[in-house]
């Protein structure tokens, strides 16, 4: 036998059973592929009339109504100060709660686990339902929507935060500890240095979020450009419609801007 | 190079040597059944510096932090200034802890701080919160903070953040942040081994000339017997979770290296 016979070794990077359950998952995808397409039910007369009800909707749209310009903008500046509002108030919300859900800033599972159910509430209810929800409490307008988008942020912008908080590295947090520093200032000067970077990128990405989901707050009566968009299509004015939905467009992509641009300057 | 310390620097010069530290019985399991420390009994002096050496995984790590509760003993007592260490809890653990620095092998700066800042944090069990958050400091801890930057050679480097910092750089303000805890005793848990020879032994220099100016006892877990040799007044030596061996550096014999870490080879 030489030597390198000797040396040779068998190593594979999946077991036998890793393995037939990969496949396993493989075959179930495509199966559920099949199956879907079988139900789905599409309508061939729909398909076959897209091209000409596009068409039709586009004719409708064109030339703008400009004079519906000057009411647009200001529901869109009230979509901005819900959208602003409201991603400050989850901030101030689920900062302490992030703090009860970071486990290692909170040794304690049911204090951990409440935290999380407050996340949960938070993000499975729709801000539509949210919105729909204040609209019954306030009445209709901006202070309904900028409570909607504050409960539907507090689930996101903590959870984030609290992932952010326990990735902080501990040897800094012991050495903190080992001076004798109080809890409070452990957190001053040893979490919140490190998560701070975290902090400003989740509200900053929330808050671009908010300014989309605003947006639509209006369609059930929670103030903004919604409201702009729901009347000019009650009423098939189409050439309206087109300013509201330009002006969105444009507000998205220039959130889209500010968020990269102080984010860069942040980290 | 080191640097010595200013004339103006505030320390505790002249005073008589801090405390003794004694262990009596001081046990510790992470697991029940199985002791990584068993039954410690050691007292270090008021003064000098004891560097404790041993295999990895011996219990050194642990019996350092146990002295200062970052680690919970299971049983023993750690008497220190007329009081228990072990049974302390809140308010009275806090305030013993900073009367202990601590050094750490990964130096375990707050990275995006700047140095004065980490400087400064080994102020936090003295300041409180509130001052802490708007960073007003006492003028006292900003000019004892830039004295001991001079002291350990980084004078000007006070607005560098921590991450800027090389290796040896980083762990001279790791020194400098135990220091600025005004110690009654410094504890190093392998200060060097993160660092290439050369800064080790100028970082064991560095501890060396702090306690001895400062007249408090040093205690350093370490892994390179030439530099315990070189810079300890006294030699411990551990081997699976006891005290095997404490003298003076001198009498060390390979017949002690080879009670602590087992085998021989490796001896030359």
């Amino acid at each position: 036998m030489t030597v390198t016979e000797a040396l040779h070794h068998d190593w594979q990077r999946f077991t036998l059973a890793q393995k037939l359950s990969r496949y396993a998952f493989y075959l179930a995808s495509v199966a559920a592929l099949v199956i879907s397409l079988r139900t789905i039910e599409v309508i061939p007369e729909f398909l076959y009339d897209a091209p000409t009800q596009m068409a039709d909707l586009i004719t409708r749209m064109w030339p703008l109504d400009w004079t519906y310009l000057q009411p647009t903008l200001t529901a869109l500046i009230e979509t901005l100060h819900i959208a602003t509002v409201g991603t400050f108030l989850a901030v101030l919300m689920a900062v302490p709660i992030g703090l009860l859900a970071a486990r290692n800033v909170t040794p304690s599972a049911p204090i951990n686990l409440f935290a999380k159910f407050v996340f949960v509430t938070s993000r499975s209810v729709n801000s539509l339902i949210w919105a729909l929800l204040f609209v019954a409490v306030f009445g209709p307008g901006p202070l309904a929507g900028t409570m909607a988008i504050a409960f539907r942020s507090i689930g996101f912008t903590g959870k984030l935060f609290a992932e952010a908080l326990e990735e902080a590295n501990m040897g800094s947090i012991e050495a903190l500890t080992a001076s004798g520093a109080s809890r409070f200032s452990t957190l001053l000067m040893g979490y919140w240095p490190q998560a701070r970077p975290a902090f400003w990128s989740i509200a900053l990405f929330r808050w671009d979020i908010n300014i989309r989901e605003s947006a639509v707050l209006g369609l059930v009566g929670a103030g903004g450009i919604g409201v702009a968009l729901e009347t000019a299509m009650s009423l098939l004015y189409w050439d309206q419609v087109a300013v509201v939905l330009l002006a969105i467009f444009a507000v998205v992509v220039l959130a889209e801007i500010i968020v990269t641009t102080v984010r860069t300057r942040l980290i | 190079m080191l640097t010595p310390a200013t004339a103006n620097d505030v320390t505790d010069k002249g005073d008589a040597a801090g405390d003794a530290l004694v262990l009596r019985h001081l046990s510790k399991e992470y697991r029940a059944g199985v002791p990584v420390l068993k039954d410690i009994n050691l007292e270090i002096p008021g003064s000098g510096l004891t560097a404790i050496i041993g295999p990895s995984g011996t219990g050194k790590s642990t019996l350092i932090r146990c002295i200062n509760r970052l680690v919970q003993p299971t049983s023993g007592e750690i008497l220190y200034g007329g009081q228990d260490l072990a049974k302390l809890g809140g308010a009275a653990m806090r305030e013993a802890r900073r009367r202990i620095g601590m050094v750490f092998q990964e130096y375990n700066l707050v990275e995006r701080l700047t140095v004065m800042e980490n400087l400064l944090c080994g102020r936090l069990g003295y300041v409180s919160a509130w001052r802490v958050w708007l960073r007003r400091f006492p003028q006292r801890d900003i000019d004892h903070a830039f004295s001991l930057l001079e002291a350990v050679g980084l004078a000007g480097f006070e607005n560098r953040r921590a991450d800027a910092l090389s290796g040896g750089q980083r762990q001279r303000v790791g020194i400098a942040r135990a220091v600025m805890q005004e110690p009654k005793i410094i504890l190093a848990d392998e200060p060097t081994s993160s660092l290439d020879p050369k800064t080790s032994v100028e970082i064991m220099e560095l501890l060396r000339n702090l306690g001895a100016e400062r007249n408090i006892p040093v205690v350093v877990n370490i892994h390179n017997v030439e530099l315990a040799r070189r810079f300890a007044t006294r030699i411990v030596g551990m081997t699976g979770g006891r005290v095997v061996y404490d003298g003076s550096p001198g009498d060390l014999t390979d017949k002690d290296l080879n009670t602590i870490y087992g085998g021989e080879n490796w001896l030359e």
